[in-house]
């Protein structure tokens, strides 16, 4: 028998709550790539730190330069997710994910185009999912858990 | 020739991101490449595209005498004492395996190999792997309080005869420089075959293979202003002839059998295949490149602009450097107070600002210093003191977002 891997309650989950029309609205409103950095960063303020008990090599999504993990449940047919990273811009672009498929259903979250998205809120470069980089492989992975 | 004019020489230095002219300062990773570079690289490709020593052609003929050309020049370039020890490879890392495999009759079941503690991945996993093939010990040379191998200990591990002493002559994340003069020379004393891994150096120091003694020295074309997918194994001839080869073809082995062909079969016998013509020949354009720079003042300049990164670093405050010396050579690593290498990453990017930020394939190094990661910027024959100037002023704008 495999030992039971550890799991966040489901409170942890239930408690996080994303307005992903005013989270556009304000990027929107930035006028430029210091002021959308701030709110990633505020964004990411709001994740609850991951206790270490959590932070596992399992929950540890691969393809990241720094250390991101991501739990994922499903409560009457919609996701929900908890998620850290050590790097703080990571985990804001975590919780920016998060504001669009926490809470959602599979149909939602399948046909979320994140691309879209990240063109939306103004993110370019690294700060927008593309193969080179560890947001894409947390889309996907956010994505998958939603299947 | 002044550095204006230099740059222009760049293509690619010349462009913006976004709203911010690109600075560049990630020569360590690879550098930017001349006009000169790729000029060659197309004018063969255009006029010249054969393969070589196989046809009976005029344009086979015209791509072997270039091709060939370039091992004249590189043996020039790195003082080596006859062509044939210069082999033509696909980079450091190849060349290093290439030297780890072929050793494998040479050591014994409890020997040890050296390898030098601050070393990148590609000077440590191939002396892992040989070392597992025939029962060798892998011991590494510790570094000292300064980040620096340490000279005492290194001294002590030579009295246990190391069959193979590894060492980097710059190490790709610090910009350390070792003294490998000095530490092949008390190597050879132990009776132990000397590696050293120049590809940090061969851009910033003059290299003379037959004045640092050593047995193999090897580089990358794409960290000296040339193209990818080409390096250098230089080997001192006995020890080249006595390697097994790790990448074969039939006809190659028969050649070696034949007793009139053994001067000849180096330096073939270790380039097995069509070797990168094109970037052979780009190759060869990036020596001449580095051969035509007034070379002490250009590497007073490097060592001046390096000490002023440094400096201007220091000053920005909540910085922490890593074995920044006054003698580096071409890079220095840093972080920014507790903040995550990436975050700073990233941000100078959005600036316009390139330079690498993670364990720069130096894991155990970066768990000598115990570290996740670090920053690092790196500097070439291009890099203006303009550059650091933005560079630190986008590295304070990062400072007051993230502290």
């Amino acid at each position: 028998m495999t030992q039971a891997t550890p799991q966040p309650a489901e409170a942890l989950f239930l408690a996080q709550h994303f307005d992903s029309e005013a989270i556009i609205k304000r990027f929107n409103a930035a006028a430029n790539w210091q002021e959308r950095y701030r709110e990633i960063m505020l964004l990411g303020k709001t994740l609850p730190p991951l206790d270490e008990s959590l932070r596992t090599d399992m929950a540890k999504v691969e393809g990241c330069e720094s250390n991101a993990w991501l739990y994922h449940t499903s409560i009457d047919n919609k996701h929900y997710y908890v998620a850290d990273s050590d790097a703080r811009i990571v985990k804001g672009l975590v919780a920016l994910l998060l504001a669009v498929t926490h809470g959602q259903d599979s149909a939602t979250i399948a046909a979320l185009d994140i691309n879209a998205y990240f063109d939306q809120l103004g993110l370019t470069g690294q700060l927008s999912p593309s193969r080179t980089n560890g947001l894409y492989a947390l889309a996907l992975a956010i994505k998958a858990a939603a299947k | 020739m002044d550095l204006t004019q230099l740059r222009a020489q760049f293509p690619a230095l010349a462009q913006t991101l976004g709203d911010y002219p690109l600075c560049y300062l990630d020569t360590a990773a690879t550098s930017q490449k001349p006009l000169a570079v790729i000029e060659a690289m197309t004018q063969y490709y255009q006029h010249d595209n054969a393969n070589v020593h196989r046809a009976a052609h005029q344009l086979s003929s015209r791509a072997t005498t270039h091709y060939e050309s370039v091992r004249d020049s590189v043996q020039r370039f790195i003082h080596a004492k006859r062509r044939e020890e210069i082999i033509i490879t696909h980079g450091t890392t190849e060349g290093i395996n290439m030297v780890a495999h072929g050793l494998s009759e040479q050591v014994r079941k409890g020997d040890t190999i050296l390898i030098d503690s601050a070393a990148h991945h590609a000077n440590i996993v191939p002396w892992q792997m040989l070392a597992q093939r025939t029962g060798a010990t892998i011991v590494p040379i510790p570094l000292n309080a300064q980040q620096r191998l340490d000279q005492d200990a290194y001294a002590r591990l030579l009295a246990n005869k190391p069959a193979i002493v590894a060492l980097g002559h710059v190490s790709n994340v610090l910009g350390t420089v070792n003294p490998v003069q000095q530490m092949v020379k008390q190597a050879k004393q132990a009776g132990a075959i000397t590696v050293i891994d120049g590809a940090q150096a061969i851009a910033h120091l003059p290299v003379d293979v037959q004045a640092l003694d050593c047995d193999f020295y090897l580089f990358s074309a794409h960290k000296m202003y040339g193209p990818t997918g080409v390096g250098i194994l230089y080997g001192r001839f006995e020890r080249l002839d006595s390697l097994s080869p790790l990448l074969t073809g039939g006809e190659m082995i028969k050649q070696v059998s034949f007793e009139s062909t053994q001067f000849n079969a180096l330096p073939n016998r270790l380039e097995a295949g069509t070797p990168p013509i094109s970037a052979v020949i780009g190759l060869g354009a990036a020596v001449s490149f580095i051969d035509n720079l007034d070379k002490a003042q250009t590497q007073q300049r490097e060592t001046e602009l390096l000490q002023y990164l440094q400096r201007r670093l220091s000053d920005v405050g909540d910085i922490t450097l890593y074995g920044a010396h006054e003698d580096n050579i071409g890079a220095v690593a840093f972080n920014l107070a507790g903040e995550h290498h990436q975050d700073v990453g990233i941000l100078l990017d959005q600036q316009g600002i390139a330079v690498r930020c993670g364990h720069h394939c130096a894991m155990p190094l970066m768990h000598a210093l115990q570290l996740n990661g670090c920053c690092r910027a790196s500097i070439g024959v291009y890099t203006s003191k303009q550059d650091i100037d933005r560079f630190i002023e986008a590295l304070a704008s990062v400072k007051d977002l993230l502290l």
